[in-house]
């Protein structure tokens, strides 16, 4: 069932996504980044919640929202390889979720039009907070990619190692091609110039350099991931695997 | 007539529960009680939650669910995410009480261009001076930002425009 699928494609970003970015929980360079970092990862995940739930109900077999988020392998998650990277440094960190809600704010916004008033619902409130997160990650690239050398280094080193993994974000499997003919989805393709936009005025003041990537990195839609999901999954779902239906 | 006052009562008792994280406010000042309608006997109480992952969304229909059954209803909590809340939502009397509590409340209109991306001037809810800075975009929950006063030196939580 397609939307099934493409549903399961936006949860899974938005989890993965999130998780990543809890795990800075505790961990961030200052106390603000660390309210701001589990912040951003409960949109995430409070958006992921809403999908899966939704998926849940479009697949009727009885899996709830928890079992989709926790219960599945590696092969089985659909998100995009952008999300899954690992953090890295601070640099990075602050990248990818620029990358990621440079494209979602856009999606979010065509989404208010979709034929599917989950979907609607979803997009109402997340637009508004991808515009946040490209608001707080834009300004984090730009005072360290226009900082000192040391912090200039490394931001211009995170679009080296990250910006091979954005092609994938405009790219449609065959379940979201389906819900875009239907209108249930926007058209992935279609956020480049917005999300081309963002960046390069963001590149332009951090003064960093887009590079030419030929041939971008892609799989995840088809369950093909780097290992580092694998770790990913391995922590998050230790507790519903070591300890089945715990609840609390 | 028995069921229009029933319903009030209803209303009343949810409309008081305080929000956990907040509580100088309750959810009807904050807007995020829709609304309680009585359906066959049954006090049927429509929340929308602040944002997507607010932590206190569940515990805030939990407490809703018992006000109303310590009033005596059967009870039905529905989540309705569309359309979606805003800080428009927020009562007169809500942003007085914030304010009172040391919350700045929201400047602009939500959604506007300008409260997400510009820089607007948020008066200090001590002292009411609008020379203040912020220090970071997110607080302490998720619908707020930190904020400092250069008036009176005090830090404050800014209630966000969303």
């Amino acid at each position: 069932m397609a939307r099934l699928e493409a549903v399961l494609e936006l949860a899974d970003d938005h989890l993965i996504l999130g998780h990543r970015i809890s795990e800075w929980c505790g961990h961030a360079p200052m106390l603000e980044e660390d309210l701001a970092l589990p912040n951003m990862a409960l949109d995430l995940i409070g958006t992921a919640r809403v999908l899966y739930d939704h998926a849940a109900k479009l697949e009727g077999k009885g899996r709830s929202e928890d079992d989709l988020a926790m219960l599945r392998v590696e092969r089985e998650y659909r998100n995009c390889l952008l999300v899954e990277r690992p953090n890295g440094d601070f640099a990075q960190t602050m990248l990818r979720q620029l990358y990621f809600a440079a494209f979602m704010e856009p999606f979010w916004k065509a989404a208010l039009g979709s034929s599917d008033e989950i979907i609607r619902g979803v997009a109402g409130k997340a637009v508004k907070e991808m515009a946040y997160h490209i608001r707080h990650a834009g300004e984090w690239v730009i005072r360290l990619g226009d900082g000192t050398e040391e912090s200039a280094r490394r931001m211009q080193g995170a679009v080296t190692e990250l910006h091979r993994f954005t092609g994938e974000l405009f790219e449609s499997s065959p379940a979201a091609a389906a819900c875009e003919a239907e209108g249930v989805l926007p058209v992935r393709a279609d956020m480049r110039g917005d999300w081309d936009r963002v960046i390069g005025m963001v590149f332009g003041e951090a003064l960093l350099e887009q590079p030419d990537i030929p041939f971008p990195q892609t799989g995840g839609r088809a369950g093909i991931h780097g290992e580092q999901l694998g770790h990913l999954l391995a922590e998050m779902q230790y507790l519903q695997r070591a300890y089945p239906g715990a609840e609390w | 007539m028995v069921a229009v006052l029933d319903q009030k009562r209803a209303w009343a008792a949810a409309a008081a529960v305080p929000d956990p994280e907040v509580p100088c406010v309750t959810v009807e000042d904050l807007g995020i009680l829709r609304r309680v309608e009585l359906v066959d006997g049954v006090a049927v109480a429509q929340v929308t939650p602040t944002y997507s992952g607010c932590p206190a969304t569940m515990a805030i229909e939990m407490a809703i669910e018992v006000a109303l059954r310590e009033a005596g209803f059967d009870v039905r909590i529905e989540r309705v995410l569309s359309p979606p809340w805003t800080t428009d939502w927020i009562t007169e009397a809500g942003r007085e009480k914030l304010r009172a509590y040391g919350i700045a409340p929201p400047v602009e209109t939500a959604g506007s261009v300008r409260a997400l991306f510009g820089d607007v001037a948020v008066a200090c809810p001590r002292c009411g001076s609008g020379d203040t800075e912020k220090i970071s975009e997110f607080g302490s929950t998720a619908c707020k930002a930190q904020y400092r006063c250069r008036a009176c030196a005090e830090p404050f939580d800014y209630f966000k425009c969303i």
